[in-house]
């Protein structure tokens, strides 16, 4: 984008591909949906102490009609991935997952029957962010990158 | 509370059962009771006013593998107007391990023994809803028994059934649609 100054009139020049791309990622409306303790890191990383909201990603909706992100936040048991996947099935696209912490990533230290040993086996997942439980800035960071991949995306 | 006299009182109630105190580490009153003879026990218990075990505060069971009989049952039992608490234990053989439901006696058994009966695979007869509890319902085998493969790697399932039948949800549509327009 680019502020054109041979005119008198302010125009800014894009393309639409950009013009979307910024759209996307300027704005990510996660769902809310937490599974374990990394909840409580996600919730920690939307309030006033680390403000998401400097990013875009601030409003958490309660449907997940709404949503662009589902933040995976904790171990999925088998029970649950059904309703996770109705969940992500529920979401319009575009739509980007989120697997935060070893748990979600990997099934972490619950190597066992109830567990799903990483919801990449439920659901296609973008960014995995490390750590038991991730600390809100790796979350921040998580967030960032995906930014970068939606930036990335081409619209055809 | 007096072990002793506890069996001997309930001795005198229910002729012909198998009761007996045990010794143990703490000072709370342990009793071992017979499989067949339970839900009697458990009534009187409740019932009579020197007992008066109106609150079952929990109700688990133990795998003891190797050994048999393999399995015990507990029953923590409080007594709210005797301010007493009460141990109260059912030996299980290894082979058809099941007892007579105590959810008559205490409605608070209901869940715990659906999950005594999901993770132990120990049947409650007569039970008024013996569904798994904790587990998927198509889930097979006990996971807290000894025995049970605990780092089995299935693939999980990311669908899952109609919880009603074709016909309910059919219903259910045209009754929404009907009660839409209202």
């Amino acid at each position: 984008m680019g502020l054109e100054s041979d005119f008198d009139i302010p125009v800014l020049t894009t393309s639409v591909e950009k013009m979307v791309q910024w759209a996307r990622r300027s704005s990510i409306w996660p769902v809310t949906f937490g599974l374990a303790c990394c909840a409580i890191e996600m919730m920690a990383m939307s309030c006033s102490r680390y403000d998401v909201a400097r990013f875009g990603a601030e409003v958490f909706r309660g449907s997940p009609r709404q949503s662009d992100l589902m933040i995976v936040a904790g171990r999925l048991s088998r029970k649950m991935a059904p309703a996770l996947r109705r969940i992500y099935d529920q979401m319009p696209e575009p739509k980007w997952v989120i697997s935060m912490g070893a748990c979600a990533s990997v099934g972490g230290v619950f190597d066992n029957y109830a567990i799903v040993q990483g919801v990449d086996q439920i659901v296609p997942v973008d960014v995995y962010v490390p750590g038991c439980p991730p600390r809100p800035e790796s979350l921040i960071y998580g967030i960032v990158q995906l930014q970068r991949k939606i930036d990335q995306q081409k619209l055809s | 509370m007096d072990a002793a006299a506890l069996v001997a009182s309930l001795q005198e109630a229910v002729p012909g059962a198998q009761i007996e105190s045990a010794p143990g580490i703490d000072l709370q009153t342990t009793i071992y009771v017979s499989q067949d003879d339970l839900p009697a026990i458990a009534l009187l218990l409740r019932d009579r006013p020197e007992f008066a075990f109106n609150f079952l505060a929990e109700l688990t069971a133990v795998d003891y593998l190797p050994r048999e009989p393999r399995y015990e049952l507990v029953y923590i039992l409080v007594s709210i107007a005797n301010r007493l608490r009460l141990r109260m234990k059912v030996r299980l053989p290894a082979a058809d391990p099941h007892v007579g439901t105590v959810s008559a006696v205490w409605p608070a058994a209901n869940w715990l023994e659906r999950e005594v009966w999901d993770l132990f695979g120990i049947a409650f007869d007569d039970h008024p809803d013996p569904r798994r509890l904790l587990m998927p319902e198509d889930w097979e085998g006990f996971p807290l028994r000894k025995d049970y493969p605990v780092q089995i790697r299935m693939t999980p399932t990311s669908s899952e059934a109609l919880q009603v039948t074709e016909e309910e949800f059919r219903a259910n549509l045209m009754k929404d649609r009907l009660t839409r327009g209202r």
